[in-house]
């Protein structure tokens, strides 16, 4: 087996009686773009937020890099290298894209109350490189000319690079969006390819959440589907593309 | 930030200072009485700036706040009165009081870490009057509060043998015994406005806004919301708890009135009329919030007698009643505050 970063085993999770998941088992592969696509209500955010620690699974868990995830630590899993994005976006809306950035790098600092009482050399050197490290991502994902706009003021696409640009913050090893190109125009959805291109080949292992099958199919290495909550296949898009369990799931039997 | 200061910020500052040095002076000349409004106003500064660390900054309502104070004030009036015959200085017992608030504030927050806006706000309420019944009721089996009648007799601050009550004269001026007050007033707000600009421009107080703004997505960050919180509830415990001992020692009584849940609201009142979150906002709230009440109180009295030759309405409800009005008008036409934050300004103009 290939280097598996992120292992699903069996995860269940229902709210009443919906059977969101079920017992889905996947794994992703260290450095791949992972597609994971399926109708509305099939059970992918359900998945994500499982894997992120915003849900608690009933059944089932996950291992990330050699350990298992602990369930119901959202924190934690952003520790541990799992960063996400949202369907609808989450940013800090108050704030300035700079300052969403630089809360991103909460994570992996860690001055205290008493370093920001004191300002010691240690804290500002910190504060500095928290800075530094926000501006450059904000020219990374193109948007450095709106460092200083408040984040609800940044036009759509804008707005999904500045939380792609706080999730990379956290230093990743596993970057999850979750329906990036929702919304976006066609160029816009081009330039988000070259984005999320760029971000695996620069090392940092891809899980997508995508309606557009299109850009799924050529962006990903490999592809799960699901319906109904349940793991259909998972293999390489051509083969995904291919199999009439998936047409069925989208066009209906 | 603490570049060198531009000639124009220095002169600010000078003038600032001078203003703050001459204003004792100033204030003794209506009397003593003014003098202790004054220190009154910078007490509740202290106080806000304090809840503008749960509010302001983390966004928790807090409504039970002076509880904080009350916790400080009871253990300075314990540790430095003839009640148990201890007489400890000011400067082991303010640490001690600001510990023990600390304590508390962890205390109210860990049950109340799930709770958000308005449920949070009705827990804190009921400890906060948990807190003052208990002072109010601790007088038997063993007599450990004094009950209603309070603690008297309590020790000024002194230090070393220079003591903060009576007068005394220093370069040929004489200073009263508030106006001694108002200078450790002073030295105390600076400390806690500079505290509170730190921890706002840190990763700790952008890391509270964010968990303002969005819980969920400081989650998915990274920040542990849970640990973050408590934090808020305890530095601003501790504050409550620093400012309640000098309210303890320049007082020399306490009594459980004194930590009703209107104190509660002023202060809130303080934050959010003049600007949640915004530093300067928060100290124009509180000095006005405190001074005004006491503007009407001499003015309202002598302003009819002139007018109307006869007093036509008690000036304590007027009081209340042009206060109340204040308030209301206030929030409809400057619904950010007197003084907010250009960002929250912002945000009310809604102009997303």
């Amino acid at each position: 087996m290939a280097d598996m970063l992120l292992e699903a085993r069996a995860v269940a999770k229902h709210f009443g009686g919906v059977k969101a998941l079920r017992d889905v088992s996947l794994g992703i592969q260290r450095g791949e773009i992972y597609g994971l696509i399926g109708p509305n209500g099939a059970g992918k955010t359900t998945f994500f937020n499982c894997m992120t620690g915003l849900y608690i699974p009933d059944g089932g868990g996950f291992t990330f890099d050699g350990a298992p995830l602990l369930a119901d630590a959202p924190h934690q899993a952003a520790e541990r290298g799992i960063a996400r994005t949202f369907q609808n976006i989450r940013l800090f809306g108050n704030m300035t894209a700079l300052e969403n950035v630089m809360v991103g790098r909460h994570v992996r600092t860690k001055a205290g109350v008493f370093g920001a009482m004191l300002q010691n050399a240690a804290t500002r050197d910190e504060e500095a490189a928290i800075r530094q490290k926000a501006i450059d991502l904000l020219h990374y994902v193109r948007i450095e000319d709106r460092a200083d706009d408040l984040a609800k003021n940044l036009s759509y696409g804008d707005q999904r690079r500045l939380e792609i640009a706080r999730a990379l913050a956290t230093e990743p090893k596993l970057l999850c969006l979750d329906e990036p190109a929702a919304g976006m125009n066609a160029t816009e959805t081009e330039e988000l390819r070259d984005l999320i291109d760029g971000i695996r080949r620069d090392g940092t292992t891809i899980l997508l959440i995508e309606h557009d099958v299109k850009l799924v199919m050529g962006l990903c290495d490999r592809v799960a589907v699901l319906d109904y909550g349940a793991l259909v296949i998972e293999d390489v898009p051509a083969v995904v593309q291919k199999d009439q369990r998936v047409i069925e799931a989208y066009l209906g039997a | 930030m603490s570049k060198w200061l531009n000639p124009r910020s220095a002169f600010g500052i000078a003038l600032i200072a001078a203003a703050l040095i001459a204003l004792p002076f100033v204030a003794a000349m209506g009397g003593q009485a003014w003098v202790r409004i004054l220190n009154f106003a910078i007490l509740y500064v202290f106080l806000a700036l304090g809840l503008n660390i749960v509010v302001g900054f983390a966004g928790l309502l807090d409504l039970g706040y002076i509880a904080f104070y009350a916790v400080g004030a009871y253990t300075y009036a314990l540790l430095a009165s003839p009640h148990f015959g201890l007489h400890w200085p000011f400067w082991t017992i303010l640490p001690i009081g600001a510990v023990i608030a600390c304590f508390f504030g962890v205390l109210l927050g860990s049950p109340t870490l799930k709770l958000r806006g308005d449920y949070l706000a009705i827990v804190t309420l009921g400890f906060g009057e948990i807190v003052r019944i208990f002072m109010n009721n601790l007088n038997a089996p063993v007599n450990i509060t004094n009950g209603p009648q309070g603690i008297t007799l309590i020790d000024p601050v002194a230090i070393g043998g220079f003591k903060f009550s009576g007068t005394t004269q220093i370069l040929g001026y004489s200073l009263s015994g508030p106006q001694k007050y108002y200078f450790l007033l002073v030295a105390l707000a600076i400390l806690v406005i500079i505290i509170n600009l730190r921890l706002q421009n840190s990763r700790i107080g952008r890391a509270w806004q964010a968990i303002r703004e969005d819980e969920i997505a400081a989650k998915a960050v990274g920040i542990n919301t849970r640990n973050l919180k408590l934090l808020a509830f305890a530095m601003g415990a501790s504050f409550g708890g620093v400012a309640g001992g000098v309210f303890s020692a320049m007082q020399g009584f306490v009594s459980p009135e004194s930590f009703s849940l209107i104190e509660s609201i002023m202060i809130l009142a303080m934050v959010v009329l003049g600007g949640m979150g915004h530093i300067p906002g928060v100290i124009l709230g509180a000095v006005l919030l405190s001074i005004l009440p006491e503007v009407l109180r001499y003015g309202v009295g002598p302003l009819q007698m002139a007018v109307f030759g006869k007093m036509l309405i008690d000036p304590e409800s007027l009081r209340m009643l042009i206060f109340g009005l204040a308030l209301v008008l206030v929030m409809r036409f400057k619904p950010a505050g007197l003084w907010p934050s250009p960002e929250r300004k912002r945000e009310l103009q809604g102009d997303a």
